[in-house]
């Protein structure tokens, strides 16, 4: 199975290589360079032309291309933000640990409630139970992202003050504390709630209907024919099975969550890099736009190779030798 | 003790809910099983004999299913047992094989254990000696490598290796019925021809008594003591085998008969029954339910609530329509 | 007089792996087999599932695309599309499939779908296209408000004559019938056997005929062929095949048949055993070192076995007497 893993992985890169010039492609295609936004009435066309010529914005594209690579190759370097004056790989360092820290807590809170309710709606189905599921995801889903994160913002930070309207972390907390670790928890948890209940519903319905559809199965019936008692029959057939598909999805869900973090995390102001994404188009920051997109395709690509690895795991009809 | 009689059948109706109403699907179905004995239930697929199977042992969704009559095993009416009820006969005293071998096993276990698992149940073995068991059944099934195979999933094994990894499952408690329903129809001739030679023999060691199920007459001619045709929910003839095929009566099976292609008429027209086996909605209760698929057959010859009339002592016929029976070329006579 | 020749069809199929997916090795599905197909004749295929019965028929109606060998129609090479299409070959050849369901389109209502094969190989008027239609559904002994209903709410007898209604719609001149009836109950079999029997007559048909059921093989089949991992062990006319089988596989398939007959059964077990024994002692006679096949020699004017030395034959038959 590792061979596979390393082959994966080394086909990866071609597909960075030709994300890579996609993304470039696009740098070059809109409007405006880094130093249109320096441009002031005062500034003279000669001191851009310099810092133009400076930054090889005047090479020939291929050339530009090659240079840009061989920064982010050699020296890991991704440029420097004209916005916020540090070098995009700091920036975006920190942000990424934020969202992914963000992403984790809200895949746990989206598994810790949709493993118990989409099991249970499932094997009751019809019940009181089932219905009550069935209308808690008939709601999480008609409402749209940012309205929920609104009300919650609203109702929970502003009007309740349970907890904080926005940021990571509060000032004064000193780094690799415990406090430290709980004031960053304690802001996450709104969001990651938000993001949760959206999250929650395909994950419910889709759990059960698995094990509505698994308690059809003819190794079911089997399993009924020894006489393995009900519970037995649900934990070691039923659940496992309804399960597949969900752990196939885990990586393509944890992707999910990194790219959809763009709306949470700029409703509550949470430093990740969905919020770093949204505020650098707004400022044609394209070093770390384009960071920021390599990155996204990277974790993608990174998503659906998890996806194939626990597929792997969890289902030994899947083989990948 | 050869005639021990292991289970009783009396008046059994299945029905199965569509909306609010029930329709049956199993309609008044009595018979007995004996110990060593292997009794064959065979009829076009929508006739109902899984449905017969189902309703022994209780396997039926309880939510839109109604199960009614006697079904006596071990002095008991198991009719209205409780899930709880049946898990303690189920795999200890009746082994279900089913049709489709890939289908019945779990894909993500090995099937080792899932061969151990009714052990686990229905018996006080240990953990090493259910080990032992589970490698002595497959063995026993004719399995050449058993310590590999039971670490193997289902699918890596063969459509004649599941099918006797089902076989140990069933038998693995020695019960004392067997019921296997359609247990060869996925499989081919020559794997068929081996499970069936396996079943006989295991029933030679373990003296259960097996109901087979199948549409396969040719497979009801080798290995059936006894034959019950089903038609639309009920028995229409029930006979020795031997006898039956010597002396098919009632309409249907000499009809089902006359349908194989036979060997010293190669080539020849073959009898096609008109018509279809009906659904459950549609099927009429009153009277003769064959009869509109013999519509050269005059009323008359039918009777009105048509019972089972004993023609000899193990043969029995449903219906009077046998007797002037004939098929629709052969002219009246 | 033949108007289809095979010589030495053979079709593989890669199977990939390794660190660079190369294809590892391959499956030998069709390996080498040769057959003519005259007018009006009928021609069994019998074997085990996998022994590459379907792939020899894809292979003739140009479905599957062979490794090696030649399928020559009137004498004129039909392996590639262009040539298929100058003759009007596929006009002429059609197939049925054994899972009709699966080959029929469920959103196209049953007009659509016979109407199929006459819109793309004929130019006719709506009116003669449905005259044409209505006299196929007449001929397959369908109804006509037929027409306009969906293939799911047919039969599974009723969807089998669909197919068999497309496949003569442009009055061919063979079908590749695949386990036409093997779904099938007894008494719809029969009505699909009859009637294929009855349009061979009106129209000079000739079948493939491929099964898995000797019985009813030997029923329609003018001349049989048994095949066994993608090669012909034995080949000839229906009393060559019952009446002196040759080959061991052959004498196990049909030892093994359940025959209707409740009388004789403890005799036919007992050849079963002895058949069976036969066949592991005598395999080396039949199959090479790697279980390969021989190729057929014949044994009689229409009667061919597959056998390295056919002195042996001699041999395996007194062993037996
Ligand atoms: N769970 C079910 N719900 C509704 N109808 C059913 C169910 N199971 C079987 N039936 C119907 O009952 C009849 C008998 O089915 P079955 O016992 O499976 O027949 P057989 O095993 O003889 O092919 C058929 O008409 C079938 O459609
Ligand atoms: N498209 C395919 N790719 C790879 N293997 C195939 C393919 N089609 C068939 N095979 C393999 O070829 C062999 C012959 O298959 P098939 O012709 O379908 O057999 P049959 O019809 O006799 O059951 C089998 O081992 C099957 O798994
Ligand atoms: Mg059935
Ligand atoms: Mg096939």
């Amino acid at each position: 199975m590792w061979k596979t893993v390393l082959r994966r992985v080394l086909l990866m890169i071609p597909q960075l290589f030709i994300l890579s010039i996609i993304v470039f492609a696009l740098g070059q295609a809109m409007p405006g360079d880094p130093f249109t936004g320096l441009i002031t009435p005062q500034t003279k066309p000669e001191a851009i032309e310099a810092l133009r010529e400076k930054a090889g914005l005047n090479n020939p594209i291929p050339v530009q291309y090659k240079d840009w690579m061989v920064r982010i190759l050699r020296d890991g370097n991704f440029g420097q933000s004209y916005t916020y004056k540090m070098p995009v790989s700091t920036l975006v360092g920190n942000r990424v640990a934020n969202t992914l820290w963000l992403s984790l807590l809200t895949v746990i809170l989206i598994y810790l409630i949709a493993i118990p309710l989409g099991i249970n709606a499932g094997r009751y189905q019809d019940s009181a139970f089932d219905k009550g599921v069935v209308i808690y995801n008939f709601i999480s889903y008609a409402i749209p992202s940012f309205i929920l994160g609104l009300i919650f913002l609203l109702v929970f930070g502003y009007k309740l003050h349970w907890f904080p309207t926005g940021g990571s972390v509060d000032l004064g907390f000193k780094k690799g504390t415990f406090d430290y670790a709980m004031n960053k928890l304690y802001h996450m948890i709104l969001p990651a709630i938000t993001g949760a209940v959206l999250g929650t519903t395909g994950t419910i319905q889709y759990l059960r209907n698995e094990v509505i559809d698994a308690k059809t199965q003819d190794y079911v019936k089997t399993a009924r024919s020894k006489g393995v008692p009900t519970d037995k029959v649900y934990s070691h057939h039923i659940f496992r099975n309804s399960f597949l598909p969900i752990a196939a999805f885990l990586g393509f869900t944890i992707t999910g969550l990194l790219s959809g973090s763009v709306f949470i995390e700029t409703i509550f102001s949470y430093p990740g890099m969905g919020e770093l994404f949204i505020s650098s188009i707004n400022s044609r920051d394209y070093a770390v736009m384009n960071t920021l997109v390599l990155l996204y395709g990277f974790l993608t690509l990174l998503g659906s190779l998890l996806s194939d690895i626990i597929m792997t795991i969890v289902d030994p009809r899947i083989r990948i030798e | 003790m050869e005639n021990e009689k292991i289970l009783e059948i009396k008046d059994l109706h299945t029905g199965f809910r569509f909306e609010d109403k029930y329709f049956d699907a199993v309609d008044g179905v009595s018979f007995s099983l004996y110990k060593n004995e292997l009794l064959a239930i065979v009829g076009e697929s929508g006739c109902g004999k899984s449905t017969i199977a189902n309703s022994i042992v209780g396997l039926h969704d309880k939510n839109h299913t109604r199960v009614s009559g006697e079904i006596i095993y071990d002095d008991e009416n198991v009719v209205n047992y409780s899930e709880e009820q049946f898990n303690k006969i189920r795999g200890k005293d009746i082994g279900f094989i089913f049709q489709d071998p890939l289908a019945s096993l779990n894909p993500l276990h090995r099937v080792g254990e899932q061969i151990k698992e009714a052990l686990i149940y229905h018996t006080d073995l240990t953990k090493e000696q259910r080990h032992e068991r589970m490698l002595y059944l497959l063995g026993r099934v004719g399995i050449v490598n058993p310590e590999r195979t039971a670490r193997q999933f289902p699918h890596e094994l063969s459509g004649g290796m599941r099918q006797r990894v089902l076989i140990a499952m069933a038998l693995s408690c020695k019960p004392n019925i067997v019921i296997a329903d359609e247990p060869t129809t996925a499989l081919d001739v020559t794997i068929q021809a081996q499970i069936l030679d396996l079943l006989s023999e295991l029933q030679n060691e373990i003296h259960a008594g097996i109901i087979l199920i199948t549409h396969d007459l040719g497979v009801v001619a080798q290995m059936a003591d006894r034959v019950a045709v089903m038609y639309a929910g009920q028995f229409v003839e029930v006979a020795e085998a031997k006898e039956l095929f010597r002396n098919p009566l009632h309409p249907y099976t000499r009809s089902l008969l006359h349908s194989i292609p036979q060997s010293d008429a190669v080539g020849a027209e073959l009898n096609v029954i008109q018509g279809m086996v009906p659904s459950l909605k549609n099927l009429s209760r009153d009277g003769c339910r064959f009869a509109p698929r013999i519509p050269w057959i005059p009323d008359s010859e039918h009777e009105k609530n048509p019972i089972l009339h004993q023609i000899s002592r193990d043969h029995f016929v449903r219906c009077t329509c046998w007797e002037n029976f004939h098929f629709e070329n052969e002219g009246g006579c | 007089m033949s108007f289809l020749e095979v010589n030495d069809l053979k079709v593989h199929f890669p199977v990939r792996g390794g660190f660079f997916n190369t294809i590892q090795d391959y499956v030998y599905a069709v390996d080498g087999v040769s057959f003519k197909i005259d007018e009006g004749k009928t021609y069994g295929l019998i074997g085990e599932s996998g022994s590459g019965k379907t792939t020899i028929g894809k292979a003739i109606v140009g479905l599957e695309k062979p490794t090696a060998g030649e399928i020559l129609y009137y004498g004129q090479l039909v392996n590639k599309k262009r040539l298929r299409k100058k003759l009007g070959y596929n006009k002429e050849v059609q197939m049925i499939f054994q899972d009709v369901l699966s080959s029929l389109d469920p959103r196209k209502r049953i007009r659509d779908i016979i109407a199929e094969p006459i819109r793309n190989h004929e130019k006719l008027t709506k009116e003669e296209e449905m005259k044409r239609i209505l006299t196929l559904l007449d001929i397959v002994g369908m109804p006509s408000d037929a027409l306009f209903k969906y293939p799911h709410e047919f039969s599974g007898g009723q969807r089998q004559r669909i197919g068999v209604a497309r496949a003569v719609a442009l009055n061919p001149k063979l079908i590749v019938a695949d386990e036409p009836v093997s779904a099938l109950d007894l008494s719809v079999q029969a009505q699909i056997l009859n009637f294929l029997k009855k349009i061979q007559k009106d129209f000079n048909l000739s079948y493939i005929f491929i099964s898995h059921d000797l019985g009813v093989v030997k029923h329609m089949c003018d001349y049989i062929y048994i095949m066994h991992r993608g090669r012909f062990v034995e080949a000839g006319t229906r009393e060559d095949i019952y009446n002196n089988p040759q080959h061991i596989y052959t004498k196990r398939l049909i030892a093994a048949i359940p025959e209707v007959d409740a009388e004789n059964r403890e005799e036919a077990r007992i050849k079963r055993i002895k058949v069976e024994q036969e066949y592991s002692e005598k395999e080396s006679i039949f199959y090479d070192e790697n279980g390969k096949v021989f190729d057929l020699v014949p044994i009689s004017d229409t009667h061919y076995v597959a056998i390295k030395n056919k002195e042996d034959l001699g041999y395996v038959e007194n062993s037996i007497a």
